[in-house]
């Protein structure tokens, strides 16, 4: 292929990705509120469109027309640019995630993944753990009480269990030996060749350090809407505020799509095709995401503190040893 | 490199798509602001004092804890990639690393570090 031909690609495929994680973003907020109001005996949203599918659309349509004001007391680059920083690399996670196996249109070859990097997973944790980031900052700029507790608590929180986060992947990757996403789907290609039953603790690990790390229920200590107002996102409003949310919900399809790559075989799957088997396991981890949600009440904050250093840390690094001994021997 | 060159699409367009969504909402959103609705929010009341408050420092031990033990996690990763030609002498190397390490983290532990009052 000539380099247009390669630069046309890629840009058509990042357009569709992005384009698809959009969709995906909204649709989850759908699914979220749905299968909350389900799991709790409630109906959820049903009136926007038959069976209340437009409901993300109103959102944003509402989101977007409503005032967007500055306290007089904020730091405002920051605080403009936080929101940003939270956004974009949820997105970013994306651009390594292999979505599918390769497919042939008019000729050519076209890998289903927007860039095979030789050190994919390195890359997916740096680009997840810039989003901290914006929470920080967003805290720190607000000018306000609430927003800096929530601040300071995302990153001690985010610290803490990044390790572990780290840690848990070291397993799989001393029995794959290798970074690249796509070849670690290729390796799993029977059912049972699936990492999470070659490395069951590290998927476990993976799950509770993910679920801390895109701050979701029951580690959302960061906006405890119980005690914090709204934590770090108290003094947003408008577009802002939905940038957030946005942000939220992207990091958890990426870490889902992370999750459904490293552990559950990726796109590998009989009869379907394998996008759809992608889409499914994706669908699947949101779902799972929800149910947590609506199981587990939220973590006190020295229980949280002394859940990560005292028992996840440990259990990685115990996890990993392990793995390695037995692979030498 | 062409497969950085895509992430960097990526990037610029994810940039582009925050941009034009900012600037649409810019347009069309009312602007109306006054000098109590600009006040930081303190649950109604007045505010007072300080935002910027001083907060507890075991923040920054964590913290501190944090930077060891991360960069160790990153020198794990090229170790786990090459462990197949490295074998049981690169284990037995990494292992004595970590314990160093893991003495520090039960050092902190013992010192009532960790607990969190």
């Amino acid at each position: 292929m000539t380099l247009t031909a390669l630069a046309i690609t890629a840009m058509i495929k990042v357009i569709v990705i992005i384009s698809v994680a959009l969709l995906g973003v909204a649709y989850s907020t759908y699914l979220e509120r749905r299968l909350l109001g389900i799991l709790q005996h409630r109906i959820g949203p049903i009136y926007a469109g038959p069976y209340g599918l437009l409901q993300p659309i109103a959102d944003a349509v509402k989101l977007i027309f409503k005032e967007d004001f500055i306290p007089d007391n904020v730091e405002r680059v920051t605080y403009t640019l936080a929101p940003v920083i939270m956004f974009i690399p949820a997105l970013l996670t994306f651009a390594v995630i292999p979505v599918g196996d390769t497919i042939t249109i008019m000729g050519h070859e076209i890998e289903l993944v927007i860039s095979d990097l030789n050190i994919g997973i390195l890359y997916v944790f740096a680009i997840t753990s810039l989003g901290v980031y914006g929470i920080v900052l967003a805290g720190w700029s607000s000018g306000s009480k609430y927003s800096l507790l929530g601040g300071i608590r995302s990153s001690a929180q985010m610290i803490s269990y990044e390790i572990a986060y780290g840690l848990s992947i070291i397993g799989v990757v001393l029995l794959a030996g290798t970074l690249s996403l796509q070849e670690l789907v290729a390796q799993q290609e029977s059912f049972f060749s699936w990492y999470v039953f070659r490395q069951p603790v590290a998927f476990i690990l993976f799950v509770v350090c993910a679920v801390a790390e895109t701050n979701r229920a029951p580690f959302d200590l960061p906006e405890a809407e119980a005690e914090l107002v709204a934590g770090y996102l108290t003094e947003y409003s408008s577009m802002k505020y939905a940038m957030f949310f946005m942000g939220e919900y992207a990091n958890m399809l990426a870490v889902s799509s992370v999750a459904t790559t490293i552990f559950l075989g990726g796109w590998q799957g009989p009869f379907l095709p394998p996008v759809l088997w992608f889409v499914i396991k994706v669908f699947l981890c949101m779902c799972v995401y929800i149910w947590i949600r609506a199981t587990l009440p939220r973590f006190r904050y020295d229980q949280l503190m002394n859940f990560g250093w005292k028992v996840l840390f440990p259990l990685a690094l115990l996890n990993t040893m392990v793995t390695a001994l037995i692979k030498v021997l | 490199m062409a497969s950085y060159a895509a992430v960097l699409i990526f990037l610029l367009l994810g940039i582009g798509l925050v941009l034009v969504t900012f600037f649409t909402a810019r347009l069309i959103r009312p602007s109306n602001p006054y000098k109590e609705k600009n006040q930081t929010y303190e649950c109604g009341e007045r505010p007072f004092g300080d935002s910027w408050v001083q907060f507890n420092n075991r923040f920054y031990i964590f913290a501190l804890l944090f930077v060891i033990f991360d960069v160790e996690v990153v020198f794990l990763f090229p170790w786990a990639v090459a462990f197949n030609q490295l074998g049981l002498f690169a284990l037995i190397e990494m292992v004595i690393f970590i314990v160093i390490l893991v003495f520090g983290l039960v050092y902190a532990w013992k010192k009532g570090v960790l607990k969190w009052v």
